[in-house]
């Protein structure tokens, strides 16, 4: 799309990228580049999920340039007093002082602060990467002067995003390493990895409700010995992609079972989760429920009913929404939740007018409908949202809306930005959704975004959307 | 201990005061980052980025790169966005792990330069310093490469033409200060050449070698300043408009930088260069004080000097600057105390009876002094912004408050 940006005595024609997905390429379908950054700031980042960890306190140990947009994301939650920084300084990378910066630095933090914190997150980040300071003495000496403090090793190292795990996936695994092997309580089971609370009417809480088994959620817990209690579970289930890698070294550490429910759109691999969940808790609960047959039958029926209530009100809703949304063409991002692709072939599948999904690479668990939308749906757009000439994207969007329906409905920040739309599900992470209750929920929300408008320039800038579970 | 903060913020740093300072002109700033600092940027030290467009990037710099030294990468990837794009220049600030890595920013502009055929910068952050050091390069730099000689003579008893340098939304936010500014200069029969750089494009700051002083308002504008002085021997007035007297003064040492100025122009003798005085701190110590109540300014050097000559000249008060950015000790009072850490400034504040300061700096301050708030973007970002004041229109939201 070549589109005529004003740039005063400047004026000139950028193309704002795209590419049909019949030739986009997997997993990449956009050349790496120089890279832009939008103003929609809704997804959390790493000071706001270590926040979940309650009464804990985070110290980021990082120039000034770094420590800039985590200690700011921390006043901006309200959460000031429980985040300290320690500025690197020019003179740290050339004295080779790194490791007793990090140690005395945080050593004099913890000695100011009013009350001794149970747990301390200490990022150190990519500058001790490259200096290859000695991480385990700094945590044995740390552990050594405060024996009652659990610390764990965070990371705010970007330039490692493309070797290993990523930032976000490291978060997340970090959250969960201070829990302490406790008794297993075979009536307990725990979700882990996602930021946002899983809603109360989403499958996978209506699954282990029938299943009456007690479940913790970090976002539920208030002290730091309701966190702790999360260690007595048996299963841990986690249904955000990106918190698998650590839901295993939970599960591995504490000798648990780790499930992964994947988020989905695509009902047969919904039934499939489900199913096989309940196999999982039906093997891991308690003897006597083991082997109580009415209590196993009892388990295959909630699933059941899941299942065929969920089915059901899909189908109702997915008529009530494309009676109302019509041929609106729709824009996702994948901020919206983990699998846009996913969300993309179901709407396209049930009719509706899909003709943009912005991201800038898809992620393996994504082929199978990548594949499929290649395959069926070839005209459909695929955009960046980091390449440089997206700056002007939003200022090329067609913005004159026409009053009685809106031009373009966009699920998820980016896509409203970009499209410059007002009509927009003000959704980041999937919301806490999951199983069928996504799909209604997503419908649930296209219909009012359609019906709707919202100051877009005021929702998408507030960082981490949802983060006041992490306040306490 | 030095480099701790228990509680309090920091101030932008120098790759985002290269960004800030670059903004309008109409180039392309690339942070030589692996990722966050764009973000950040974006986010809390850049009021501009939802409502003007501007080319600021981030390079995107990964482990592997930086480990082999792709500096290639880099290099190609600025080209072709160049190429799409056309800035008027393309700038390149540093981060921590380029500055470990030993990057060559002279050498990677120079190539840009040749591949492109568009003026290149490159600016040598690190991500450790303030906006200050940053801006203050950003502005330097585009001093020297595109300010013209004054190609115009100089007419006795025209007005005075004076180039503003160091105004950026980071100490002066987008609440209209830049406009007062410009106001009291033209009711003072001041002819505003340039605005270093809010308002203003690069045409315009290439016209500043026609002016006949400059008016530092930041330490940002003190590299630029500098520059023009060397090239072409304009003087710098330092400070702030801030309540009537001080004004005045500021006013009246403009004037007689800008004659003995013009003076020299006019004979066109180089000697006569020589009593210029390259920085005019106006006069702060006209006034002695007469209570004895103590005033503390928390942040930015210039403009927390002037509020506190303000302070003083109007209200009689002690006054003391804590400068937490980077400032030369010769513009700062003999009392003023450069204080960027937590530990330096908590001792300080113990013989305050007024504190003014970001409200992020007062969970440090003593129970005992009245704190008076006055936000600063480059501290606390975009939380405060309703609330930073134009104290060049209302001087009296401050001043009131000290009794």
């Amino acid at each position: 799309m070549l589109k005529k940006i004003d740039f005063g005595k400047n004026n000139r024609e950028i193309v704002i990228p795209g590419v049909r997905i019949a030739e986009a390429d997997f997993p990449a379908p956009f050349r790496s580049g120089l890279e832009y950054s939008s103003p929609a700031r809704g997804t959390w980042n790493i000071v706001h999920t270590g926040m979940l960890i309650p009464e804990a306190h985070e110290i980021y140990v990082c120039a000034a340039g770094c420590i800039r947009g985590v200690v700011l994301t921390a006043a901006e939650m309200g959460a000031s007093d429980r985040f300290s920084t320690v500025a690197v300084r020019e003179n740290n990378l050339l004295d080779g002082d790194m490791e007793d910066l990090v140690v005395d630095g945080v050593t004099d933090i913890i000695n100011k602060l009013p009350a001794r914190p149970p747990a301390v997150l200490v990022h150190t980040s990519c500058v001790h990467h490259f200096t290859g300071v000695d991480l385990d003495m700094i945590y044995s000496k740390l552990r050594e002067r405060f024996p009652d403090i659990d610390f764990a090793d965070c990371y705010m190292n970007p330039i490692m995003r493309k070797s290993g795990l990523t930032p976000d996936q490291l978060m997340r695994s970090r959250l969960y390493m201070l829990l302490k092997r406790r008794p297993a309580d075979r009536s307990a089971v725990a979700i882990v990895g996602s930021d946002l609370p899983t809603r109360e009417d989403s499958d996978l809480k209506k699954l282990l409700a029938g299943a009456a088994l007690k479940t913790r959620e970090i976002t539920s817990c208030k002290t730091y010995e309701e966190y702790q209690q999360m260690a007595e579970s048996t299963v841990f289930i986690s249904n955000y992609p990106d918190a698998v890698p650590g839901a295993d070294m939970l599960a591995e550490r504490l000798e648990a079972v780790h499930f992964h429910l994947p988020f989905s759109f695509d009902p047969d691999e919904i039934d499939e989760g489900l199913k096989q969940l309940s196999q999982i808790l039906a093997a891991n609960c308690e003897p006597a429920k083991a082997a109580d047959s009415y209590y196993l039958a009892e388990l295959e029926s909630v699933v059941d009913s899941i299942i065929s209530e969920g089915r059901s009100a899909c189908t109702e809703a997915f008529e009530e929404t494309l009676s109302l949304i019509g041929d609106t063409p729709i824009a996702i991002d994948y901020t919206y939740c983990p699998r846009p692709l996913s969300l993309a072939r179901m709407l396209l599948d049930k009719g509706f007018n899909v003709s943009r999904v912005y991201l800038d690479s898809i992620p393996a668990r994504d082929k199978p409908d990548f594949d499929y939308l290649q395959q069926n749906y070839p005209d459909l757009m695929l955009r960046p949202t980091v390449h440089a000439a997206m700056r002007f994207a939003h200022a090329a969007a067609d913005c004159t809306q026409n009053h009685c329906r809106p031009q373009m409905l966009a699920i998820g920040q980016k896509a409203a930005y970009f499209e410059n739309t007002e009509n927009f599900v003000n959704i980041v992470e999937g919301g806490g959704m999951n199983g069928y209750e996504a799909i209604t929920g997503t419908l649930g929300l296209m219909r009012d975004a359609f019906l709707h408008k919202k100051p877009v320039r005021d929702l998408i800038q507030i960082k981490g959307l949802g983060c006041e579970v992490c306040i306490r | 201990m030095k480099q701790t903060a228990r509680i309090i913020s920091t101030y932008s740093a120098d790759v985002m005061g290269v960004c800030s300072a670059l903004y309008e002109l109409g180039g392309m700033t690339v942070m030589h980052d692996a990722s966050g600092c764009n973000s950040t940027y974006t986010t809390h030290d850049e009021p501009r980025w939802y409502d003007m467009d501007s080319m600021i990037y981030i390079s995107g710099l990964s482990e592997m790169e930086a480990i082999m030294g792709d500096d290639e990468k880099l290099i190609a990837d600025i080209e072709e966005a160049a190429k799409e794009l056309q800035p008027r220049f393309i700038a390149v600030a540093g981060t921590p792990i380029p500055a470990m890595t030993g990057f060559d920013y002279e050498a990677a502009a120079s190539l840009i330069e040749q591949r492109t055929g568009i003026p290149a910068f490159g600016f040598p952050t690190t991500g450790m310093n303030t906006y200050i050091h940053g801006a203050s390069m950003a502005l330097a730099g585009i001093a020297e490469r595109f300010v013209r000689p004054p190609e115009v003579p100089v007419v006795q008893g025209s007005r005075i033409r004076v180039n503003i340098l160091g105004l950026t939304p980071l100490d002066f936010s987008i609440n209209g200060t830049d406009r007062s500014l410009v106001k009291w200069l033209k009711e003072n029969d001041f002819e505003v050449v340039s605005k270093w750089s809010m308002g203003c494009s690069l045409d315009e700051l290439a016209c500043a070698g026609i002016a006949d002083v400059n008016l530092i308002v930041s330490a940002a504008g003190l590299g630029a300043g500098r520059v023009l002085y060397n090239k072409f021997g304009i003087p710098a007035v330092i400070g702030l408009p801030i309540g009537p007297k001080q004004s005045g003064y500021l006013s009246d040492a403009m004037v007689r930088s800008a004659e003995v100025y013009r003076s020299m122009r006019v004979s066109g003798r180089e000697d006569d260069m020589q009593g210029l005085r390259s920085i005019r701190i106006h006069p702060n110590d006209l006034d002695p004080v007469h209570k004895e109540e103590m005033v503390v300014l928390i942040g930015e050097g210039i403009t927390n000097f002037s509020l506190a000559n303000a302070i003083r000249f109007e209200t009689g008060h002690k006054t003391k600057v804590l400068c937490a950015t980077e400032c030369p000790e010769f513009i700062l009072r003999p009392w003023d105390v450069i204080a960027p850490d937590e530990d330096d400034i908590i001792p300080e504040l113990e013989e305050a009876s007024y504190i003014i300061a970001d409200p992020m700096y007062q969970p440090v301050c003593p129970e005992k002094a009245r704190f008076i708030s006055l936000p600063s973007e480059a501290f606390s970002g975009r939380i405060y912004r309703n609330d930073i004041h134009d104290l060049i229109a209302h001087p009296e939201i401050i001043l009131e408050q000290i009794g």
